[in-house]
């Protein structure tokens, strides 16, 4: 690992104040992902900004939501209390990530910046445009079998990793930040981009930000339900998942939000199923007609054919154990 | 308690050597005399690290790259932590910091300051083993051994939180913990026991 300079700051002025100061520093959490790309030599900050100390590692609910600092680990989220109550999608999908020890490292904001794992950005002898701008897609033609059906771009194909990032993008959360000018929210669906020409960029947090919670508004959902289909049983990276949330009186759908992960370079929410769903009853043909509507416009490239046929079983698995 | 760093010796001459070739190396023209030998310094900064490791204190000076897991082997001898994947794939590194189960491979040693290290040399009380060391051995819970001790202290890790209610759980709670031998049913059987004991671990 080529060595960098270190520092320890105690509030997020300090963490903001030291970023902008310097555009090759980082701010290290949890380190789960950084650490392990300045080993490979994909990533080589100039300095580390060490914000552990912060004082974000707070859960708390009010009549508008729940707000999960930025620092508390996935495994305490996953377990909170106030998460399982009211938003246990958040917890499946959390428990469905990593292993018990990356959870209890990983942070929530960490878990947001996330990189991609397509192993050709992991690679630096291979061509990426996300690693080196204009440098090329080696999972273009390569071995694309884990790759995006949506939303990519002849730039890029890699798809986010994140399961806690699917199930927060159909809870409609926010994310909040820091930075110079003050505190900002964006919108979870608005906060990671699509790859389009700059697949350098993952998200739309400007030089010096910093997230300081994520806010996940009270809803009316009673049926949720997570699922994730990976190549093992536990421990991987999902092929597709899905999170459902659903909000069902006397067997009708009265409203519903559907994102789907490794599908995408960001959490994919299903916005015209969703619409299609408002008002339907819980039928096994509705589930179906609402699979097929999902997957209506994917693209897939050589090795991930697959994933169509996937991706409509999971969303009717999903909405069947959602509602059953 | 201090503790020497008993390879300080060659690996600051290492590091004196490497800085006088990238000395060498560079364009005499590039060369601010003041300003080179603050990049150098820099470069090569070494960051005060306190923590307890095995109820021990130690008061140390790391540079940042250094890995709990390194510190641990490569500085200190406690060669019990393995290094296998050394990218939080396999568990081999298991250690707890402040009581919780973490991949050390994959944390900045400067990331531990002030904080509390167990690691499987730190489990046994003098000749008394931890009970999930017994049970490992009473279950033939290793081949090789290689993933043992990273797999013992993902096992309290585990009990601790509250997981190892099944044997399904056992397995997807350890999942971070890959053995290449293929011990799990011994594994699995040793964790369903220590949970069933009921010990405070």
């Amino acid at each position: 690992m080529i060595n960098f300079e270190y520092t320890r700051v105690n509030s997020a002025k300090a963490a903001v104040a030291a970023k902008s100061k310097n555009v090759a520093a980082q701010f290290i959490a949890g380190g789960t992902n950084l650490v392990d790309l300045m080993k490979k030599g994909v990533t080589a900050p100039q300095r580390l900004i060490d914000i552990n100390a912060l004082p974000l590692k707070d859960i708390s609910s009010d009549a508008k939501g729940l707000s999960i600092g930025t620092l508390v680990p996935n495994s305490v989220a996953a377990e909170n209390k106030l998460v399982l109550e009211k938003y246990p999608l958040l917890a499946m999908a959390l428990n469905a990530g990593a292993s018990a020890q990356l959870r209890n490292m990983a942070t929530v904001g960490g878990n947001i910046m996330q990189r991609t794992r397509c192993p050709y950005f992991y690679d630096i002898t291979m061509p990426c445009n996300k690693r080196i701008p204009q440098s090329g897609c080696g999972a273009m033609e390569g071995y694309n079998r884990m790759h995006a059906i949506f939303g990519a771009s002849d730039k890029c194909i890699a798809v986010h990793p994140s399961d806690m990032c699917v199930a927060l993008a159909a809870l409609n959360a926010t994310v909040v930040i820091s930075g110079t000018k003050g505190e900002k929210k964006i919108p979870f669906a608005n906060f990671h981009r699509l790859p389009g020409d700059t697949p350098e960029l993952d998200n739309n947090l400007q030089t010096g930000e910093l997230i300081t919670a994520v806010h996940i508004p009270a809803n009316r959902f009673n049926r949720s339900y997570y699922l994730k289909v990976r190549d093992r049983l536990s421990y991987a990276f999902a092929l597709v998942s899905v999170a459902v949330a659903l909000e069902v009186t006397d067997g009708s759908i009265r409203s519903a939000s559907i994102a789907m992960g490794g599908v995408a370079h960001k959490p994919w929410r299903l916005t015209e199923v969703e619409k299609y769903l408002i008002g339907k009853s819980i039928t096994a043909n509705v589930f179906k007609e609402a699979a097929e509507i999902g997957m209506k416009n994917a693209k897939t490239y050589q090795h991930n054919q697959f994933k169509v046929k996937m991706g409509k079983s999971a969303i009717v698995e999903a909405l069947t154990k959602a509602t059953s | 308690m201090d503790t020497t760093n008993k390879n300080e010796g060659r690996r600051d001459f290492l590091k004196k050597s490497t800085a006088l070739a990238a000395l060498t190396i560079a364009s005499p023209a590039l060369i601010k005399a003041g300003d080179n030998d603050e990049k150098i310094a820099a470069y090569f900064e070494k960051v005060p690290l306190e923590l307890e490791i095995n109820g021990q204190a130690y008061k140390l000076s790391v540079e940042p790259r250094v890995t709990l897991l390194d510190l641990l082997r490569e500085q200190l001898g406690l060669t019990g932590t393995k290094k296998g994947c050394d990218h939080g794939q396999c568990g081999c590194c298991t250690v707890h910091v402040d009581g919780k189960r973490i991949n050390s491979c994959l944390s900045l040693a400067v990331m531990s300051h002030g904080k509390k290290v167990t690691t499987i040399e730190g489990l046994a009380k003098g000749e008394e083993l931890h009970p999930m060391q017994e049970a490992f051995m009473k279950h033939d819970g290793f081949q090789c051994g290689y993933c043992t001790p990273g797999q013992i202290m993902s096992a309290i890790g585990c009990i601790r939180e509250g997981h190892a209610n099944t044997a399904e759980d056992v397995r997807e709670y350890m999942s971070g913990n890959i053995c290449r031998c293929g011990a799990y049913p011994n594994i699995v059987d040793a964790i369903m026991e220590v949970k069933k004991g009921g010990k405070q671990l």
